[in-house]
This record gives structure tokens, sequence and C-alpha cells, in this order.
């Protein structure tokens, strides 16, 4: 009996308990709501849409329906029969009414160079053909629609996904056997990119290290006094713009600038040097901006080491050496990690300073990126470039959590 | 410690400035026996922290030498001087477990590996450690943190220890019980100990001689019973212990007995300690627990009428403040014990005490 009162008064209070916290609940949800939904529509959405352009695959589906669905009983050894050709005939009749024949075209000529301007051209006939057969008008338009690749290829790109721009970003491409292979020598280029990309990241990442440890240190053990000076020295490129930072390197680097005139004057050089378009270039100036974001947490991190714990390693025996690599430094880890890991990632998606700075051979992914969002207006290879770069980066990610372990990581 | 001596750290003449206007440590000369516990004590910024990281190399001394086991050591780098050190913060190294942290010492002096395992257990047994040894110092708590770094200075066997208020952060019964913990490691292994701490109570428990620090001077170095009974100053009476002071003037003084008059009050019989002539002004210090209230007439030859302000009830003594010679906040220490009259607020009694007691010092 006792027992059944006792579960009653236990239950109603944690009924009560619940209807108290309710209402705190709701206000913490309420408050971390905008912040919520502003991430989610600036961040984890246009992600998502780039993942999906990355494989979206709508021109050839959308405008040449009835030609996919014929094409769908071909086996693909010969050349299609006249069903086939009759079905792209009023394709392309449609097409040339919402004038999307360019956007066919355009596609086609991914797969087959060459393919747009026959594709418009067969567009411009389609209209006048009134009555069949199709398939000999078609062949003696154009010995191109008189090949079985570019039907098999017309039918590759007329599914509603392609792995096309994905395999493309990594220098593969399906064969007309339909097997993966490697592009063309002469095509392949996005690997190289990519290595090119961690390689200047991980040189620019070591750089600023290098400079960026023993000046965190410094700040760290200096009096508050002159340590806030210097560190204002420090800020002070985040509040330039970044292209007026690279613009000024543009000014120092160049063939005559101070630094080619002063190398001249003191009798170094016998002609300028090749500093800017060059890898060089691209470093020092990269270095120079990403400088802060390697060397902030590492301060931080040394700010929080407490001078005495040096001393304890000195008075234990420790020479001054000794005591800063087997107390001292291990303590920093935690900062270099955050530091280094921070400044790489930022270094990966670099495009104006190289764009600027670099010479043709020192673009990195972000330049094709940007050339083909706005040049070439091919997105889905631009989303498949982005893609392979976000996954490239989530990997290295792994590997590093791995490594050093990203909850040992301080950002200060 | 009587005449034998043999000195182990002494400091000659030794000053110390920061920059280069006021001296921390004013003209320091200071004699640590073999195997002394010794404490600095003295409020914060009196020079007793600048004096122990003199000796052990983190401030190089202005002037002056610094000897240890007749060596000179002013120009001698920190870890070339062989003395264990106790921090206030333990500064156990986080990224190492407890048995790395007291390996570290016997690493850098390249201790055989057999070696280190069986002194770092030694050490672990010493401060009743056993079987922390795979910890890390985050999973210890305050006390523990404290056993290891104590278990760390003592580990390589030096022969100095100096410990900079190691207690602070601990709570008083867990003090309390280390005090005596370190007291008795020090008898068992006879190290020279320097102990720097704020904290009065702490220095008369546990230390053979204590130095009162103030103003960069060592005001008095005496065993903790003559600090306590015999101070030789006004900031040392007001310093360690309570302490009643009565401001007058010196009326006649000879015979290790002088009178003073506190003035428009009355006469007091006191031992003049710190002063020479008649005239000085002077500061009369009387512990509270040295005067006697209403005692047979003729025993005192100080007997004075006092009114009770407040009683304060503390189970084996009573305080009392009391208003006498024109000073409200009087305090006698009235034992719990039989034949001791019962007070009320603003009842008139007679406080007296001897002339021993009273001492005539610097004018505070």
């Amino acid at each position: 009996m006792s027992v059944t009162t006792f579960d009653l008064v236990q239950s109603s209070l944690k009924a009560r308990l619940r209807r108290a916290e309710r209402m705190q609940r709701l206000r913490a949800g309420l408050l971390v709501l905008p912040l919520f939904l502003f991430v989610l529509l600036v961040f984890l959405v246009p992600i998502v849409i780039l993942m999906t352009r990355a494989v979206d695959n709508p021109e050839i589906a959308d405008n040449l329906p009835r030609t996919i669905e014929a094409l769908a009983e071909w086996d693909g050894t010969d050349l299609p029969g006249e069903p086939v050709f009759a079905a792209f005939a009023e394709d392309l009749r449609e097409t040339q009414k919402t004038k999307n024949t360019g956007l066919v075209g355009k596609r086609l000529n991914y797969e087959i160079s060459g393919a747009r301007s026959k594709s418009l051209q067969a567009g411009r006939a389609a209209e006048k053909m009134e009555s069949g057969p199709y398939k000999e008008a078609f062949l003696a338009l154009d010995p191109l629609w008189g090949k079985t690749e570019t039907w098999s290829a017309i039918k590759r790109a007329g599914s509603p996904t392609t792995s096309f721009y994905l395999l493309k970003a990594v220098d593969l491409q399906w064969s007309p056997a339909g097997e993966i292979e490697q592009v063309p020598p002469d095509q392949r280029l996005f690997v190289d990119i990519f290595i090119r990309t961690l390689g200047i990241s991980t040189l620019v990442t070591l750089a600023t290290l290098l400079l960026g440890f023993p000046l965190a240190y410094i700040l760290a053990t200096l009096p508050p006094r002159h340590s806030n000076i210097l560190l204002i020295f420090v800020l002070l490129p985040f509040w330039t713009s970044l292209l007026v930072r690279t613009t000024a390197w543009v000014v120092v680097l160049q063939t005559e600038g101070p630094i080619n005139n002063l190398l001249l004057w003191l009798g170094l050089t016998d002609e300028p040097l090749q500093l800017i378009f060059s890898r060089f270039g691209t470093v020092v100036a990269m270095t120079h901006i990403q400088l802060p974001f390697t060397l902030l947490p590492i301060y931080s991190v040394m700010k929080t080491i407490s001078p005495s714990y040096v001393r304890a390693a000195r008075s234990l025996g420790a020479g001054p050496f000794r005591a800063f690599w087997t107390v001292y430094f291990p303590q920093t880890v935690p900062g270099i990690a955050a530091g280094c890991l921070l400044t790489f990632i930022l270094c990966l998606g670099y495009y104006i300073t190289p764009a600027l700075v670099g010479g043709p051979s020192d673009q990195m992914i972000s330049y094709f990126v940007a050339l083909y969002t706005n040049r070439e207006l091919n997105w889905g290879q631009a989303s498949a470039l982005g893609a392979v770069l976000l996954c490239a980066t989530l990997i290295l990610y792994a590997v590093y959590n791995r490594l050093v372990g990203i909850d040992k990581m301080k950002l200060g | 410690m009587g005449t034998s001596t043999d000195p182990f750290v002494v400091f000659s003449d030794v000053q110390k400035t920061y920059d280069g206007e006021i001296l921390v440590v004013k003209n320091l000369n200071l004699t640590i026996e073999r195997g002394e516990f010794l404490t600095l004590l003295g409020p914060s910024g009196s020079g007793k922290t600048t004096t122990l990281m003199m000796l052990a190399g983190f401030e190089v001394p202005t002037h002056g030498r610094i000897e240890i086991d007749k060596v000179e050591v002013n120009n001698v780098a920190p870890h070339k001087r062989n003395i264990g050190m106790v921090f206030q913060n333990y500064a156990l190294f986080p990224h190492m477990t407890v048995e790395e942290n007291l390996a570290f010492p016997l690493q850098v002096r390249k201790v055989p590996k057999s070696e280190i395992a069986a002194k770092v257990e030694r050490a672990l047994d010493m401060v009743q450690m056993p079987a922390m040894g795979k910890r890390r110092p985050a999973q210890l708590s305050g006390g523990q943190q404290q056993r290891v770094a104590l278990a760390r200075a003592l580990v390589f066997d030096p022969k100095l220890v100096l410990m900079d208020e190691p207690l602070g952060a601990l709570d008083k019964q867990l003090r309390e019980h280390m005090q005596i913990e370190i007291k008795h490691i020090h008898e068992r292994l006879g190290v020279t100990i320097v102990y720097v701490t704020h904290d009065q109570s702490e220095a008369l428990t546990m230390s053979d001689r204590v130095a009162v620090f103030n103003d960069g001077i060592i005001q008095q170095l005496a065993r903790p019973a003559d600090l306590y009974e015999r101070p030789e100053n006004s900031f040392v009476a007001q310093f360690i212990g309570e302490n009643n002071r009565l401001n007058g003037k010196v009326t006649s003084i000879g015979n290790g007995a002088c009178t003073v008059a506190i003035e428009g009050q009355g006469q007091v019989a006191a031992t003049p300690i710190s002063v020479r002539d008649a005239g000085s002004p002077t500061t009369l210090s009387l512990r509270p627990e040295r005067v006697r209230i209403n005692p047979e007439a003729g025993q005192y030859p100080n007997q004075f009428e006092a009114e009770v302000q407040e009683l304060i009830y503390l189970g084996d003594h009573t305080r009392c403040r009391v208003s006498v010679l024109g000073n409200a906040n009087f305090i006698v220490k009235v034992p719990n014990a039989e034949g001791v009259p019962a007070m009320s607020p603003g009842q008139k009694v007679r406080v007296a005490w001897k002339a021993e007691d009273c001492r005539a010092l610097d004018a505070f």
C-alpha cells in the first residue's frame, strides 16, 4: 500500500519537474533557433545543393525525353533504328521552341568535343523535316549521327544523375565499353591540381608554424604592456582587406619592385628574380595572411601555461633546452594542432591570392571552381570539384583526429 | 640551536631590486643550519618569496653573496644547484603521469632505469601514495597532488628543499594534517628545509626557527616559542598571535624595568625591550592570556579599573573585550576554569598583569 503511494508521489514529482522545466527549455530553444536557422540556410543547405549539383544531370533527360525512351531498348552494338531518330527529331523541334538546343549541345560537348555546333545545326534542320525517314536525313546532315558512340553517349548522358563530373574531377571517365578508366594523358589536370593545393597548403602551414611559434612564445612571456603592442602588429593584417594586402605583395614582389631593386643594389643578383607570378610569391603572400590564424591559438594556449612548470623542471635539474622541450613544448601541442588545422583548411580554399600573385602553375583548386562557375557555366563540374575537395578535407580531418585528437585541441 | 653551528646556507649582505628604485630585500644576513627547518614568514610583499627565489636561482641578487655548502652560488644556474622545490600550485607536469613526474629529476640525472623505478616507488610510499603512479595529476585531489609534488622534490635526495606556500590551496583540516606529515618527513630524512608562508600558525607548528619578514628586512629570527613569548618589536608582537597595544611615553627606566605613562590614564610597570631613555615614545605589548580579572589585591604591580564591553563564549575560554586605559579594544582571555567570576557587559572589573609580561617595544 505504502509502496503504491510512494510511486504515485514519485511519478507526480517527475511530472511536476518536467512541467517546471518545460518553460525554461522552450526559452533556451527559442534563443538558439535564429542561429540554428541561419546555419541551416547558409551552410548546410548550400552544401547539400552543391553535393546534388555534382551528380545532377537534367539537360538531356529533360530535353530529349522521347529519344531516351526510344534508346532504352537499344543494345548499343549497331546504329539505332528509325524510331530513335524520329524521337530525336521530335525532341529537337521541341527544344528549338523552348530554345534549349544550346543546352543539349553544351552537355553533349562534354562527352564528344565538337558536338555543340553539330547539335545546333541538327536542331535547325529538324525544324524543316516534315516527315521521315529521319535516319537518312540525320546521317546526311553530319557523320556524327552515324556513329554508335554518339548514341551511347546520349544514352549515358540521359540518366537523371551522373558520375561524369565526379569522375572527371579526379581525371577518370567511363570508357565506351562502360568501364572506369583514366582520361587520356593530355586531358589529365585535376589530380595534379589537388596535389598542388595540398602541397601549397602544407608549405604555408609549416611556414606559419615556424614563424608563429617563436613569436607566440615571446608574446606569451613578455609583460602585458609590451606584448599588447606586439599583438597589435600581429593583428594588423586582420584589419586590412585581403585584396589590399595581396595587391601590396604584387607591388613589393614585382620585377621592378623594392625587393628586386634592393637585391640588385646589394649585388646579390645580376638580373631581377622572378618573385611574382611564382610559387615563391604565392607562398609568401599566403603565409603573411595566414600567420595570425596559426599564431593566435598557440598564443592563447601558451598564456595558460604557468611559468612555474618550467621553473619546476629547472629546479629538478633540467637545463633550459630540456625544460622547454620536455615540459613546455608538449603543453603547447593542443594550440599548435588547432592553429595548423585552421590554417591548413583555410589554405585549401585560397583563390584571390594565388590568382593575383601566382603564375599559371600555382593556381589552386578554387581557381578552377571559379572558372567553371563563372566562365564555363559548367556548374556540375564546379560542384564536383568542390565536393571532392570537401571529401578530401574531411578525410584529412579524420586522419588528423586519429593522430592528434580533436578533443585535445584548444582554440583558446 | 645553541652554539654548535654547521652553516649550510649563508646570505651575506644580500639586496634585491627589480626596478632599480625600491629594494625588495634590504641587506639580508641569514645563516641556515644543516638539517634545519627554517620558515620565512611575513605578509605579502615582505620579500620572503624573493629571498626563496634567489636561493633557488630564479632571481639574481643585486648585491651581496649567497653560499650553499660554502660555495658561492650567485651565478650558478637553477638546474645545477641540486635543490628540491615545492611550488604553490604544485607545478606537476600535466602531460605526464605521477610516475613520469617523479622519474623526471632522475632521468635528467641519468640514473639507471632499474634504480629509477625503485626510487619512484619508495618516494610514493613515503608520501603514502602507492598505486597512484599511473594516474595523471588532473585525476588527483589537491592533497594528493601536494603529496606528489613533495615526493618529486625529495626523490633525487637533495640536501636542500625549498617550499613556497605549498599548503596554501588546501582546506584547513588537510593543511594541518600535511603540516605534521612534512614535519615528520623532515625529521626522518634530515634534509634542510626552507619554507615560505604567510600563515603564522603554520610557521609556529613546523619550524625549528622562524624568520619574520617585513618591508624587506628580517624583523626577528627566533625559535617559535621565543617569537611568541619574547617579540623584539611591535611588528612581530602584532603579527604573531593576538596582542594588546598601549601607546605611551617612558617616564623612568633602569634595572631591567621601566615605567610608562599612558597619556591621561595612568602609569604602567613594564619590561624595556627596545626603549633606551626616559621620555621616548613606546608601544606596550601584552598577550591577552596574561591578563587577570579581579585578582587578589597586591599580587600584581599593574592593576586598573576596566569596563566589560563584550563577551564571546568560545568553550574552553571566553574572549572578553574591556575598555581600560583609554583602549576600548583591550582583549582578555578568561579560561573556563574553576573560580573564575561570571561577568556581564557593562560590569566594572579590575584587570591586572605582571611587569614581565608587558613589553615596552618601539612605538608602532
